[in-house]
């Protein structure tokens, strides 16, 4: 049969009006609009069961109580915890995002050795068992050779039992080495420790102050612990508190401050000792309180009405005679002022002679240990355990001086100086250091002068990091075994950095280890346990979870309750500690090495004439710049005047700009005497002229694609600059030069 | 369909005219008229029957994947086993939320260890129970995720039993292939058995319309449950785009957000 044309025709329109009449066409229909409502690559939340885990987040010093919402067995949310003393219920951008920390890709899978060059990034899976051993071994044969001193352990922290049991491994070991990153909080226990005679970290009565004076620092910005300073800026907008923020940089905290005063960088210490001058010549400091509870004020008064008048002061600081003397007035006018120090979030100290200015602006107005001022808050006392048993080894190691210099004849006072390590280990003048751990904490991207910590870390031939992400310190390390992160694991965590309560928070898994990662205590207590002796018995605990409950004792169940312990009497009796110092009182000067309050100017690195602008780093809470870098979610917060696309900007004034012939949004090299770096110029009205200004916590060259290569790391460009009087980094810039490309 | 049978009719009209003087090819032309004109109803019919079976009969066996549940549950007896009906498996968590299928811990209880001779429960035990690892369960009526569906308005707030939704479920000796819709993801017990979209029971399918059904049936209803049948809403949000005072709406409220919007019940 032959088919024609017409009969194809009919055949199709008899097909088309059959389909009309099958449910095809409509549910094709349906289906593809329900498609399109439900995309099947967007994720789902899982159903399941909803539950509450407390526990403290770690990942900056601020140490907030978060409530991870879980569903099943998966973390889907944290919160900030309420009733805990520091944040009661708020959390910061960067707490908020833990979660891409915890179930992101960049995460290590479990323990790596080296197999090809250093930096290389190539690595071998090895199992827990091989990697403690690799540590034993390695541990084992320093000590046959009795060089135990040349081991150093370098820890975010050095509160709580993990780094407490870094701290018992190396005595117990035989070396001195262990290291704390630093922040201004060790400028603030030196200060205490001099003028108060006190070891002790500063505690801050924001809450009941009302007064304000911000030396630079950034309180809006990460500075202290993050959510409480919120809190309280908060309160004082609405109890009409002043706050006074005195920087080059018209920073968050400046703008929403009631008035910003832009001072020549680095002067901070001149304005408080003008401050101080004009205090004293009109008399208005708290009469009662200097005479009766300090000491060898005439002696420190001579040195102010000598040197710091407001007409000097203001030839330093750029700051007019009249503004000087008017919030010296405003400041001992309030009932209960308080002036704190310490640049941008303050990770990084200040020179000791600044802080004791500071310091004594406070103590002019007697408001030390009182309701609404400052007081020196002991660590609590809760971890106490069984003598190291220390054998002759352990001994001999000990004696040695530390490679840091800290506690030496130089630097009496100081704890730990890890900015002069890289030097040291460069001048060889001490000893080497021949095994270096990492715990908490990326060195080779936060510490000033990358370059020179690189090579440093070069020269030692053994580096172990915990890191649970590929970070730059572990790109370069010889062995990683990953710590389980925050939400996987137990540990017990102090109160932060200027809070007044003796607390201890509790750090709990709020889920089970999501990979092949130890806890870094258990690391510890196993490499003692591998290297047996007298180091094995200064370990006499089966694993940390064990340690830290006996520790913890019976604190434990009302931590796991309540997710923290508290204990008022201790706090009232920690807060009334008196002064300690040798007089009983309260010294302006330091006793044993005459050191005064004063202005020392911080010499910059950089030749004025090569480099006529001055680099600034600042601080932003959108940036993470410590050991955790900026998680995604946070890096899309970042404005597009920070960072675009991979370009990152520094904040110039108009007037710098067109001296240098340079537009906004337009591309120049920033030069300093240690490097250069491509940037975008953003023109801004609220720098000073002369000032380039960058953010920390850009240029990460480790991590994944959505943190490394965005950006310039600003340590890259800035070196330390030793303080004379403490041997802390000091820096606070250092000189530069804008080009165009 | 006039349009294409125009030509041919042309045809025979010209063929007509042409009869006296060429007889042989009239006779020619009329015998392929013939023949054209039979095929074409025939093949119409064709047509349309071939697209009804492929529309009723292959469409649907095409457009679903048919998937066997990961292990063969049977209701029926385990109904006879427990003391609180549906509610001792499928039950309300301490903050109102349904628990849905049954989670490992909730079979463990009788489980841990194999109890009988079923091949079923063999393979639960040892498959599942004793590796730690949750039944993958392919779940029926399972709603999308973008609408809000909440269990405890139903059975606790307006007392309604499971059967009402669910059907006899409970009564079935053996779970029933899995079926999902290649394009959408959802299972077929949506749309239900019947590709036309007919039921019997209120369980037969459970979309959009399903829900109005009962959310609708009265005016009392829409009173009570405080929700309209979407349709109604619709017609409701077109009168309010175009005369947004002609309705009551509360201050604040959008068109799409106020008390009998779309987004009562689609997120």
């Amino acid at each position: 049969m032959k088919i024609g044309r017409r009969d194809f025709l009919s055949f199709v329109i008899g097909g088309a009006a059959g389909t009309a009449l099958s449910p095809l066409p409509w549910k094709l229909m349906d289906d593809s609009s329900i498609w399109t409502q439900m995309w099947p690559w967007t994720p789902v939340p899982e159903n399941g069961e909803a539950s509450y885990v407390n526990s403290v987040c770690t990942l900056c010093p601020g140490r907030c109580g978060i409530t991870v919402r879980k569903i099943d067995d998966r973390a889907v949310k944290i919160e900030g915890m309420k009733k805990y003393p520091v944040n009661d219920g708020g959390l910061c951008l960067l707490g908020l995002s833990g979660l891409q920390l915890l179930y992101g890709p960049t995460r290590i899978k479990g323990p790596l050795k080296r197999s090809g060059k250093r930096g290389q990034g190539e690595w071998e899976r090895i199992s827990w068992k091989e990697a403690i051993s690799e540590i034993v071994e390695k541990l084992g044969e320093l000590r046959k050779k009795s060089r135990t001193q040349s081991v150093g352990v370098i820890s975010g922290s050095d509160r709580g039992t993990v780094p407490r049991l870094f701290d018992r491994f190396l005595t117990a070991y035989g070396s001195p080495n262990f290291f704390r990153m630093a922040s201004v909080r060790d400028s603030y226990e030196l200060t205490l420790d001099i003028m108060q005679g006190v070891q002790a970290l500063p505690g801050f009565d924001f809450e009941n102050a009302d007064f304000i004076l911000s030396f630079g620092s950034d309180i809006l910005e990460g500075w202290g612990s993050p959510v409480r300073m919120m809190r309280a800026n908060s309160a004082w907008k609405s109890a009409g508190v002043n706050v006074i923020q005195i920087e080059p940089r018209l920073s968050n905290t400046a703008a929403k401050s009631d008035k910003w005063i832009p001072i020549n960088p680095g002067t901070e210490a001149a304005l408080a000792m003008g401050l101080a001058h004009v205090i004293i010549k009109e008399g208005l400091y708290d009469n009662g309180f200097i005479s009766k509870d300090t000491d060898r004020f005439d002696n420190w008064k001579q040195l102010v009405i000598d040197k710091y008048s407001p007409d000097s002061v203001a030839a330093i600081t750029g700051i007019d005679a009249g503004t000087i003397v008017v919030l010296a007035r405003r400041f001992v006018n309030a009932s209960k002022p308080m002036a704190i120090c310490g640049r941008g979030d303050g990770t990084h100290p200040v020179s000791l002679t600044e802080c004791m200015a500071v310091h004594a602006l406070n103590a002019l107005t007697g408001n030390i240990n009182k309701k609404g001022g400052i007081f020196a808050v002991a660590d609590p006392d809760y971890i106490h355990w069984p003598e190291i048993e220390m054998d002759a080894k352990a001994a001999v190691g000990m004696q040695h001086e530390r490679l840091d210099g800290a506690g030496s004849r130089k630097y009496p006072h100081s704890r730990y100086l890890l900015n002069r390590l890289p030097e040291s280990i460069l001048s060889e003048a001490l000893y080497p250091l021949e095994a270096l751990f990492i715990a908490d904490a990326n060195p080779l991207y936060t510490l000033t002068d990358t370059q020179d910590t690189g090579k440093a870390f070069e020269k030692i031939p053994f580096i172990v990091s915990f890191s649970s992400y590929m970070d730059e310190t572990a790109r370069h390390a010889d062995l990683i075994l990953p710590n389980h992160v925050y939400l996987e694991r137990y540990e017990d965590v102090p109160m932060p950095f200027g809070m007044l309560q003796q607390a201890v928070g509790l750090a709990k898994p709020v889920v089970e280890p999501q990979l092949d990662t130890k806890h870094v205590g258990d690391v510890i207590i196993e490499t003692a346990k591998g290297l047996g002796g007298s180091v094995a018995k200064s370990f006499p605990w089966k694993n940390y979870y064990s340690c830290l409950k006996q520790t913890l004792g019976e604190k434990w169940e009302t931590m796991v309750e309540k997710g923290f312990w508290s204990d008022s009497e201790s706090t009232d009796q920690a807060l009334k500690t008196s002064f300690d110092t040798v007089s009983g009182k309260f010294e302006f000067v330091d006793p044993n090495t005459g050191l005064k309050p004063q202005f020392k100017p911080v010499q910059i690195k950089g030749d004025e004439r090569q480099y006529p602008l001055l680099l600034m780093p600042y601080d932003s809470i959108r940036l993470a710049h410590g050991y955790i870098g900026d998680p995604p979610f946070a890096v899309k917060t970042v404005e597009d005047i920070v960072l675009k696309h991979n370009d990152v900007f520094v904040e110039v004034n108009p007037k710098t700009a067109r001296a240098a012939g340079l537009n906004d949004g337009q591309r120049a090299l920033l030069g300093t005497p240690l490097g250069t770096g491509k940037v975008r110029v953003h023109l801004f009205e609220g720098i000073m002229p002369g000032i380039v200004a960058l953010p920390r916590g850009l240029g990460h060259t480790a991590y994944d694609d959505y943190l490394a290569g965005k950006g310039i790391n600003v340590n890259t460009l800035i070196g330390p600059v030793e303080d004379p009087d403490s041997g802390m980094n000091a820096a606070w810039g250092i000189r530069a030069k804008l080009s165009k490309i | 369909m006039s349009t294409s049978d125009d030509p041919a009719k042309k045809t025979i009209k010209d063929a007509a005219h042409e009869t006296a003087a060429q007889p042989s090819t009239e006779r020619k032309v009329q015998k392929q008229d013939k023949g054209s004109g039979g095929t074409i109803i025939p093949f119409f019919i064709f047509g349309v029957f071939i697209s009804l079976i492929l529309g009723w009969i292959i469409f649907p066996k095409l457009l679903y994947s048919k998937k066997k549940q990961p292990i063969d549950f049977n209701h029926a007896f385990h109904v006879t086993q427990v003391d609180n009906g549906c509610e001792s498996c499928h039950f309300f968590r301490k903050d109102g939320t349904f628990s849905g299928v049954p989670k490992l811990e909730q079979c463990i209880d009788c489980h841990e260890e194999i109890q009988g001779i079923d091949p079923n429960e063999i393979k639960f035990v040892e498959d599942y129970v004793s590796k730690d690892r949750q039944v993958p369960w392919l779940i029926y009526s399972k709603q999308p995720n973008c609408v809000f569906f909440s269990h405890a308005a139903h059975i606790k707030g307006a007392g309604m039993d499971c059967v009402t939704c669910h059907g006899h479920i409970g009564e079935s000796k053996s779970l029933k292939v899995y079926e999902q819709n290649r394009i959408t993801g959802y299972s077929r017990d949506i749309w239900g058995e019947n590709i036309a979209g007919f039921k019997k029971n209120p369980w037969d399918r459970m979309k959009m319309d399903d829900c109005a059904e009962c959310h609708q049936r009265d005016a009392a209803g829409i009173e009570k449950t405080g929700v309209k049948s979407p349709t109604h809403r619709y017609i409701d949000n077109i009168i309010n785009v175009f005369s947004p005072s002609s309705l009551s709406i509360e201050s604040g409220d959008s068109v799409q957000t106020h008390r009998d919007a779309c987004f009562v019940c689609h997120k």
